[in-house]
């Protein structure tokens, strides 16, 4: 049996002839070089990452090879921004200004390495909880189930600003406690979901094998039922990152998240449609465009993982 | 089943009663009072309001009372704001107008969203699946708040074919821009998550076999796959028809529909515990709701599904 | 700008001698054709909590309350009085006895006569603990007999010094002279109540269905959030002047989507244009475009609370005035703002009735000379190395204003600024509260009299949150109280506040709006924008 084929085996349920998972040694790694290997294969998969990269490399490089920061005002530009401001090489404005006159290429690129932070965070934080709370949920089912979904649906009613509120004022402003504002509220959802697909998953027969041969309750959730989760979860993950990116926004404006001068891509955005009327285009512009590039990049990418994660697909 | 749907209703009492003391808890920690105004009210004047507002009593005082007027007379109590209004006044208004609109937006995000997803599927990695996923993400690039004002701008004011804002007791022609603006955010989320389950689905053996015993592609879609694929798509449903049907504040503000989202945040900010708490318990129990829906949606679906 | 001496308080006396006094109203010019359709429809920025006279304490509900209802007098186009449902007054006793005297055809929509004990019963429910009214304080600044003793709740609401002598004479004694006492009155909270339909309605009241009131409109819809319609009240007594047969008001939070809607004609009048827009309105739409005197002024206040991490170096009044000096008003009022806003070297919005503006040293001085003092007087006090602390609340304009500052001290002086805002109530408690060093704040005119502003600064004010105080200031506002001349008081507060750079004043308010040009009869010249529609029209479009 090549390694392929038993990874196939591994994660294709019905086939998998070794449903307690005694061969893990050598299927582990090479679920993930065959994974890459399919990964690298998606065009679209691999352009999407290489965008990636770019506008972390623009997010993290960016400021220090503009001309100008992301604080100090061009004062010769207040007040006629939308005549003089806009985008040029002389000026060394390259994406133009904003309306006080900050160079819009440094704040960008700065907004960009905040809200890539924050989305993937928030992302993490779903996946990693999201998953365990979910499946162990599913899993154990009963009243576990029922008292955590419980306590999942008071925590989405629970009106969350003032749950940010109160930790402003207990703790002290930092970017941390934005991270821990965004994680608290990403991985709501994700529970939910990967308890619905584990309640699936249980009842199938290479997780009933499993329960059959004694292997114990952690271990089927970590190596049958997580697994098969990994699609979806993938997916998921990726349209978490935008929504927090635009949940930042909301945090920010409670005061909990990114002070002056400090800026984010939500809070570029915002304030760039609010002069979308005043013959400024580029306000809104460069902070959208960063901000829909890393949306059509995290999609190709989820996808890619996806269909690389998924051994069945071909 | 019967027995389940019992108990979970049982449950739901001790959840929603859970989730008042926690918001109460909440409301009474957090700094700032909904009589403050920037020019700092006399004492006085903040005496009698607190006054007749019962906020002079002990906090345990006034959980219990509120506890027991919601449970004896469905009394959501006065607004601290709108001061000649109930909360069940505010959520008579803005809640039919929220239901309606999200309500809608839902359907329509599931109407394009989940047709686009199965195609993208079937045609996995073909120019259509591009096409179909291109078109719902690129269909939602945009924020809310940035729709908002591009979709005003173009069909208000320069087409001049639609109102640019109101609500005007739910007449269509008001109802288009909401509806298009919330359901765009939603629709690209179904369209992925089904796409994704979809393509588990239809490498599952049992689709393989229907495939290979020479059934009609469209029939084995409908037929074997759509229900399980539907899966992940209802556990997203869920929580998100919860949010959408008690409102969106960005699109009670833009489009100033009357709706419960934009009372719900003003009072958020303004401290009107009483709106808060309302609308909080609406909330609440419509999340509580749709989740047993779901659950019960999943049984469905998948019959092996067992609770208990 | 010219500056405009405006005449609000003095008209008082002239009309008190004059019992025939020609009312205000709708007034069309020959060569005029008035439209057809004879509706004023407007933006609210914010939803109104109330449409109830004695409980209103904001802006937005007192435009609707001031078309629904009518006071004992009225403000012309330029914030005159004229006789409301009062036809006269007299004043006696040296100002402190006031008699009214009511017109007979004064009616409340139902059809009911107003009395002088509508007004009675209005004044008492606005004074009474019971009513928890916001604005109650209110009625004990009129000074009314017993009006502090009724609102501490130690007397009852009829030992309130406004009698009702017969139905068409209504006597008001006053505790202490105020010459603007019937200015006063035209506000919401002295507006009369309907008894019977308060009593049989309570709370709901100013439902649509139950509303009774004697205003030249009537309401005829309401949905919050949304808007409101209001119809002409054919039992108002000059109802035969009133051109506008409705007012329709939308409820449009956001100000560019606002902007796009009345681009689109959906309404006539637009208040606030978004922040930078006004510029560009001005040179598109020259006939719509307005900007007028707000009575708000915007200001810094320093923390001079004792022990609160506030650097050592800000109780050095030259350190204070350096940073006051290095702040650019011209930058932030002609760059950033943008709307007619005033630069602001003092704290009393220069356009209060009354009010002479005084000469600070700084305005005599180039922004380079104050620059160069500034930088001389830093260093004269040892170049402190500071990281101010800096709070507000979370808007795009008070951002924007402090992000220019910081820079500017930042550039000019080397100090650092750590800026945090919040939302407002967060904001609001701490400004009370301290932790800061400076603090964005602004404060709108009561009434429109300078003591309305300087006042904050007095020791006990509610709302002096930077904790200013000074002994001669506070004897000195206590004085002018009953001063002949209070303005030669005032400009020598004005004078402490500067020499103790007590603040740094930003900017006087201005109020940018458009108003389509059909529209005509719109108070441009009143102050306090407080506008009556029954005096508007409507001409055809061309």
């Amino acid at each position: 049996m090549s390694i392929r084929q038993a990874t196939k085996a591994f994660l294709s349920p019905a086939a998998n002839p070794f449903p307690d998972g005694v061969t893990v040694p050598v299927k582990g790694r090479s679920l993930w070089m065959d994974a890459r290997t399919r990964f690298l294969r998606n065009k679209a998969a691999t352009g999407s990452l290489l965008v990636l990269v770019l506008l972390a490399a623009f997010a993290f490089l960016g400021d220090t090879i503009s001309p100008w920061d992301n604080e100090t005002i061009d004062w010769g530009m207040l007040g006629q921004v939308h005549v003089v401001g806009g985008p040029s090489l002389e000026t060394g404005h390259w994406f133009g200004v904003d309306e006080t006159g900050r160079d819009l290429f440094a704040r960008t690129a700065q907004g960009t390495r905040i809200s890539l932070a924050v989305g993937f965070v928030g992302a993490a934080v779903a996946v990693v909880i999201g998953t365990i709370y979910g499946a162990v949920s599913g899993y154990v089912g009963g009243r576990v189930d029922d008292v955590m979904m419980r306590i999942v649906d008071v925590l989405i009613a629970v009106p969350y600003m003032f749950v940010l509120i109160l930790m402003m004022v207990v703790f002290e402003r930092s970017v941390i406690m934005l991270f821990v504002g965004v994680g608290l509220i990403s991985w709501l959802d994700m529970a939910r979901i990967v308890r619905g697909q584990t309640l699936s998953l249980k009842n199938r027969e290479f997780v009933e094998a499993a329960i059959a041969t004694g292997v114990r309750s952690p271990m089927i959730i970590a190596r049958h039922i997580v697994p098969n989760l990994l699609g979806i979860v993938v997916v998921y993950a990726t349209l978490l990152v935008p929504q927090m990116i635009l949940f930042e926004s909301f945090v920010s404006f409670l005061g909990l998240g990114v002070q002056e001068p400090l800026t984010s891509l939500g809070a570029l955005i915002a304030q760039g449609a609010g002069q979308m009327r005043n013959d400024v285009p580029w306000m809104l512009g460069f902070p959208l465009a960063a901000f829909v590039a890393l949306l059509f990049a995290l999609f190709f990418v989820g996808d890619g993982l996806r269909d690389a994660l998924d051994p069945k697909d071909r | 089943m019967t027995a389940f749907v019992v108990r979970r209703l049982l449950i739901a009492i001790p959840t929603i009663l859970f989730l008042i003391v926690l918001t109460f808890t909440l409301m009474e920690l957090a700094p700032g009072s909904p009589f403050d105004s920037e020019r700092g009210v006399p004492q006085y004047v903040l005496d009698n309001l607190e006054a007749k507002y019962g906020l002079d009593r002990p906090a345990w005082q006034r959980l219990g009372l509120y506890v027991w007027n919601l449970a004896t007379d469905f009394d959501f109590g006065p607004s601290f704001t709108y001061r000649d209004r109930t909360v069940n006044d505010v959520i008579a208004q803005g809640f039919p107008i929220t239901l309606t609109y999200g309500l809608l937006s839902g359907l329509v995000a599931m109407a394009v969203g989940i047709p686009l997803g199965i195609t993208a599927a079937i045609k996995h990695n073909t120019w259509l699946d591009t096409l179909a996923v291109g078109f719902s993400i690129g269909a939602s690039v945009l924020p809310n708040f940035v729709m908002a004002p591009i979709l005003v701008l173009v069909f208000t004011l320069w087409l001049g074919w639609l109102p640019g804002g109101g609500w005007n007791g739910g007449q269509w022609n008001y109802l288009i821009l909401p509806v298009v603006a919330l359901a765009t955010s939603y629709m690209a989320s179904i369209a992925r998550l089904t796409r994704s389950s979809m393509l588990e689905v239809l490498n599952a053996p049992f689709i393989r076999t229907a495939r290979a015993k020479g059934l009609p592609m469209r029939r084995v879609i409908l037929r074997h796959a759509l229900k399980p694929a539907m899966l992940p798509v209802i556990s997203y449903l869920g929580p998100t028809f919860a949010f959408l049907l008690t409102g969106s504040v960005l699109i009670d503000m833009f489009f100033s529909t009357g709706g419960i989202g934009q009372f719900f945040v003003a009072a958020a900010l303004g401290r009107d515990y009483a709106i808060i708490m309302g609308v909080t318990v609406l909330y609440g129990v419509i999340v509580v709701a749709l989740n047993l829906l779901v659950d019960l949606l999943y049984a469905w679906i998948d019959p092996k599904i067992r609770y208990g | 700008m010219i500056r405009r001496t405006l005449i609000g308080l003095t008209t008082v006396s002239a009309l008190a001698l004059t019992a025939a006094v020609p009312s205000f109203a709708a007034d069309p010019q020959p060569g005029e054709t008035l439209a057809e359709d004879q509706v004023f429809r407007y933006r609210l920025a914010a939803q109104f909590p109330t449409l109830d006279p004695q409980l209103n304490e904001e802006t937005e509900g007192f435009h609707v309350i001031r078309q629904l209802f009518e006071g004992l007098m009225n403000q012309d186009s330029e914030g005159n009085l004229v006789p409301g449902v009062a036809e006269s007054f007299e004043a006696s006793e040296g100002n402190t006895v006031y008699t009214f005297t009511l017109r007979e055809d004064a009616r409340w929509s139902n059809g009911d006569p107003v009395t002088a004990s509508d007004f009675v019963y209005g004044w008492r429910r606005a004074a009474d603990p019971a009513t928890a009214s916001p604005y109650q304080w209110y009625v004990e600044l009129t000074q009314i007999e017993n009006a502090a003793a009724v609102v501490a709740g130690d007397m009852e609401p009829d030992a309130l010094g406004v009698e009702a002598v017969d139905d068409r004479t209504l006597r008001v004694t006053l505790e202490a002279p105020l010459p603007y006492f019937p200015a006063m009155t035209t506000y919401g909270v002295l507006f009369p109540a309907h008894e019977s339909t308060i009593e049989a309605h309570g709370d709901d009241w100013t439902d649509v269905e139950n509303i009774v009131s004697n205003g030249a409109y009537t309401l005829e819809s309401l949905s919050l959030n949304e808007g409101f319609t209001l119809v002409k009240n054919d039992q108002y007594w000059d109802a035969d002047s009133v051109e506008i047969e409705r007012i329709e008001g939308y409820v449009i939070v956001d100000d560019n989507q606002a902007l796009t809607r009345y681009e689109a004609g959906e309404f006539d009048m637009l208040e606030p244009v978004p922040a930078g827009t006004f510029p560009r309105l001005q040179e598109e739409r020259p006939d719509e475009a307005n900007s007028v005197p707000r009575l708000c002024s915007y200001y810094y206040p320093f923390n001079f609370r004792a022990g609160d991490d506030v650097p050592e170096a800000l109780s050095d009044p030259n350190v204070r005035y350096a940073l006051s000096l290095a702040v650019d008003r011209d930058v932030i009022v002609d760059q950033i703002l943008q709307g007619g806003q005033e630069a602001a070297y003092n704290f009393t919005h220069w356009a209060t009735a009354g009010f002479e503006q005084p000469t600070m040293p700084m305005q005599e001085m180039t922004q380079a000379e104050r620059d160069a003092e500034a930088q001389r007087l830093w260093e004269e006090a040892g170049s402190p190395d500071l990281d101010l602390r800096f709070i507000y609340n979370t808007s795009d304009q008070h951002r924007q204003i402090a992000t220019v500052v910081s820079q500017m001290w930042k550039q000019k002086l080397g100090v650092d600024t750590t800026l945090s805002n919040s939302e407002w109530a967060v904001y609001l408690e701490q400004r009370r509260e301290g932790g800061f060093d400076l603090a964005r704040s602004a404060w709108c005119g009561d009434y429109n009299e300078a003591s309305t502003f300087l006042d904050l600064m007095t020791t006990t004010h509610g709302s002096n949150d930077g904790k200013y105080s000074n002994e001669r200031l506070d004897q000195l506002m206590a004085e002018s109280k009953t001063s002949e001349n209070p303005q030669e008081i005032y400009t020598e507060v004005e004078q402490i506040i500067y020499d103790d750079t007590a603040m740094i004043p930003i900017y006087h308010y201005a109020l940018t709006f458009l108003l389509n040009p059909e529209i005509k009869g719109w108070p441009l010249e009143n102050v306090e924008n407080n506008w009556y529609v029954k005096d508007f029209y409507r001409t055809a479009s061309e």
